[in-house]
């Protein structure tokens, strides 16, 4: 059985800590900050396809931090040469999670190019990704994701999911300026590093 | 080195003073002998290479979350392909996201708005419907602008964009 993206990311939740930095994109996010509430939640990234490069930027601006990247399959199409930059930046503390539901979710519920036939993972692996895991079930996630949490990063985490419970999709939230002034209060008390 | 010139060495030097720490950069025939080979072998920069224009933006405002200045270096064309990010984060988001852009083909001398290139010609157009605060920069009597726009940039979670005239030497 598929695993649920909303079962998935919940049992996630139960492996990040209240200091950690978690950028989402438009379902997930709005999956995720129903599951975990957070002020280091940042869903923000404006643009389709921009998650990926958001989590880049907390990952070199933070480099003592683990940054965890939630990203969509219909995301990271939209950004797909990213995996090469961040695989050439190499950020250590950087876990990207790609739920891959075959689907532009947020746009309307239309297949992504290459529903079904494309490996992520494979993408990522020859993209140069230090760590490369891939799921399709919900015992094998957690099973795994203290060990991938751990990983030499960047670590990519292919996850083929579908869709659990609806979750209020706040675009105005999203895209307001309140959440983004509370993500940069709350990261002001986390330290840069040096990495 | 005269007023009609541009240093890319006195560039890099205000980016520097602004605090910048991070040069993200899609190679731009303008920009790359005079300031992205000095990027590159400067190891007081760290150097992003991106596989395209508009994840700079992306990555630029994550870095700005943790205090990090850093500056998207790519050519006029990248812009154009990058707006949609521009228009979210730099504008609708007002983050301080610092562009410098080169205008390849642009005549020295020549305004942006009269060239003869229909890209060029286009860019200064763009950037004021979309709000954005840019500065020409053509002379080294420009670059003492650098400094203070970054600044401001980053003092008013604004974004700014430097265009490039000619080939920085």
């Amino acid at each position: 059985m598929v695993m649920k993206r909303d079962e998935m990311l919940r049992c996630l939740a139960n492996h990040v800590d209240n200091e950690q930095i978690v950028v989402a994109a438009y379902s997930s996010a709005f999956d995720w900050i129903s599951i975990r509430q957070s002020p280091l939640n940042y869903i923000s990234s404006g643009a389709m396809g921009m998650t990926s490069s958001h989590a880049l930027g907390f990952a070199l601006g933070w480099p003592d931090q683990r940054i965890i990247c939630l990203d969509g399959d219909g995301s990271l199409l939209m950004n797909l040469g990213s995996l090469v930059t961040i695989a050439d930046s190499a950020p250590k503390n950087l876990v990207h999670f790609v739920a891959d539901n075959g689907l532009y979710e947020a746009n309307g519920p239309h297949s992504t190019p290459g529903r079904g036939k494309t490996d992520y993972a494979g993408l990522a692996r020859a993209a140069g990704y230090k760590s490369v895991f891939e799921f399709d079930s919900l015992p094998n996630f957690e099973q795994q994701i203290g060990s991938v949490l751990q990983a030499t990063g960047p670590v990519f985490v292919w996850s083929k999911v579908e869709k659990g419970e609806n979750y209020p999709k706040d675009y105005k939230l999203m895209h307001g300026p309140e959440i983004r002034t509370r993500f940069a209060e709350a990261v002001r008390r986390i330290p840069r590093g040096h990495g | 080195m005269s007023e009609e010139e541009l240093s890319g060495e006195k560039i890099l030097n205000a980016i520097r003073e602004a605090g910048v720490s991070h040069i993200l950069s899609v190679p731009d025939r303008t920009t790359e002998k005079g300031i992205l080979r000095r990027v590159a072998a400067d190891h007081s920069f760290r150097h992003v290479r991106v596989s395209k224009e508009d994840e700079t933006i992306g990555i630029s405002a994550g870095l700005s979350y943790s205090g990090t200045r850093s500056l998207c270096l790519f050519q006029y064309t990248g812009l154009l392909d990058s707006l949609n990010a521009v228009r979210a984060i730099a504008m609708e988001y007002s983050m301080p996201i610092c562009m410098m852009v080169g205008l390849l083909g642009k005549k020295a001398g020549v305004p942006p708005k009269e060239s003869d290139n229909y890209g060029i010609r286009i860019v200064e157009p763009i950037l004021e419907a979309m709000e954005m605060k840019y500065v020409l920069i053509e002379s080294n009597h420009d670059v003492k602008k650098i400094v203070p726009a970054i600044e401001e940039a980053y003092k008013n979670s604004t974004p700014v964009t430097f265009l490039i005239g000619r080939s920085p030497i």
